[in-house]
């Protein structure tokens, strides 16, 4: 059952203008803090009583945590970044489309104006719509601690459902897309086409050179403890002949890789069937056979 | 604890002390005492809270007074013009039959003014989208889509 909706809490807040600020006041609040990026996952769990802070450390006036630069390693979004200016980044459009079309259909506009790449991906749910695109695209995560910094790749980071290898005294700074030549795509089935969270989602990256994949890569949402790569169905295909009958027998190692629940928005058996199908349907967007 | 906070609200500036627990909506509602703006759901869900942050909607029942430090924020009652006229959305949703029973309108309005200030153009398949975070539960969604086409090409 939903839980009721109270008003927040007391609390104390404070908006540090520098990371070293923003780490200083970790370290002194440690678990009774709670980081505030855009909110829009923080505001709605506490005002259910889902989630407890003493303090919010408003991330919000650290300008270096948000934009978009292109580097010569590849693309760094930064973990402030609002989903709305990344959807609307021509940079990202060429560079990662798969994450592009993800925040497309995510939440509505005015909670993608709100809402933060890293807020999205420190909240770890299984259906992290701009998950499966990041895993594809082989991004990293760089999370820093005062002086102490860590390069995480993505699919490293997630441990289960809500919680990630970011310790409570470190910050998302940013998020690393390498440099790659090849396509990337992204389909979202849920039960409605807007504003929803995903039954199912699907992201691959290929590189189709002389009809092989000499690279490709797979990730689905919602039907694991955490977004999942599929090793199996990547490595059946990595260097096979671009057909029909390769891709129909490395997409049904999918089954074997998914581990669905049953939830309100769909059962186990509906979300393992639907594996397979997106499995299927997204390596056709990226395959080069138009 | 209360924090200090600067923010302009329909072009005037003002300057409040606040709990920082308290969310942009009840400042808007009750120390403001705009009561065009509406609370439904309480989760940022329903979209009835909506009102424009420096230009782009938001919802304000999920962001903190406090996070409105030093932005602008429009609501239903600044977007009339300097004579009383209405906006040419707001008119548009009279001409249109696009309100029933009004509670989601000034959400609606401003999500779709949202829309047309960055996009004076837009698709069918934009208005629906802009507006998909705004649910009307009389279900007039038809004819909100047409007054917001309408304006659009005035």
């Amino acid at each position: 059952m939903e839980a009721e909706v109270r008003p927040l809490p007391k609390m104390d807040y404070v908006a540090p203008s520098s990371l070293k600020e923003a780490f200083n006041l970790l370290k002194k609040y440690k678990e009774k803090a709670r980081l505030l990026a855009g909110g829009t996952d923080l505001i709605p769990k506490m005002k259910k009583g889902m989630v407890r802070a003493e303090v919010l450390i408003d991330l919000n006036r650290i300008h270096r945590l948000s934009g978009i630069k292109q580097r010569k390693d590849g693309l760094h979004i930064g973990g402030l970044t609002r989903l709305a200016e990344i959807r609307e980044s021509p940079l990202v459009k060429e560079k990662a489309p798969a994450l592009v079309q993800a925040i497309s259909l995510m939440a509505s506009p005015p909670i993608r104006n709100r809402a933060t790449l890293a807020g999205n991906l420190c909240t770890a749910s299984p259906a992290a719509d701009t998950a499966p695109p990041l895993l594809v695209l082989d991004a990293s995560v760089k999370l820093q601690s005062g002086q102490r910094e860590r390069i995480v790749p993505l699919s490293e980071f997630f441990l289960g459902p809500q919680r990630t290898v970011r310790r409570p005294d470190e910050i998302v700074i940013e998020v690393i897309i390498p440099v790659q030549e090849g396509s990337s795509a992204f389909l979202k089935l849920g039960r409605r086409k807007a504003f929803t969270l995903a039954v199912v989602s699907a992201a691959a990256f290929a590189r189709v050179r002389q009809g092989k994949f000499e690279e490709v890569r797979l990730a689905l949402g919602a039907v694991a403890p955490t977004p999942l790569r599929s090793r199996r169905v990547e490595e059946a295909l990595r260097g096979k002949e671009v057909n029909e009958e390769n891709i129909a027998r490395a997409a049904e190692l999918i089954r074997e890789e998914v581990k669905p629940i049953s939830d309100v928005r769909a059962s186990e058996e509906y979300r393992r069937e639907m594996s397979l199908v997106f499995t299927q349907r997204i390596l056709a967007k990226v395959d080069g056979r138009g | 604890m209360k924090v200090k906070v600067h923010l302009r609200v329909n072009g005037s500036a003002y300057e409040v002390e606040i709990e920082p627990r308290r969310t942009l909506l009840e400042l808007i509602r009750d120390d403001l005492e705009l009561n065009g703006t509406k609370e439904g759901c309480g989760l940022g869900e329903c979209g009835t809270c909506t009102v424009l942050l420096d230009g782009r909607p938001i919802k304000s029942c999920i962001t903190l007074a406090v996070q409105a430090d030093g932005r602008e924020v429009t609501t239903i009652e600044g977007i009339e013009g300097d004579d009383g006229t209405l906006h040419p959305i707001q008119q548009a949703f009279i001409d249109h039959g696009a309100i029933q029973c009004g509670f989601c309108t000034p959400g609606m309005v401003l999500s779709a003014k949202g829309l047309l200030d960055e996009n004076p153009r837009p698709t069918e398949l934009e208005v629906r989208e802009a507006i998909a975070g705004n649910l009307c539960r009389c279900t007039g969604y038809q004819k909100i889509v047409e007054a917001i086409l309408s304006a659009s090409s005035k």
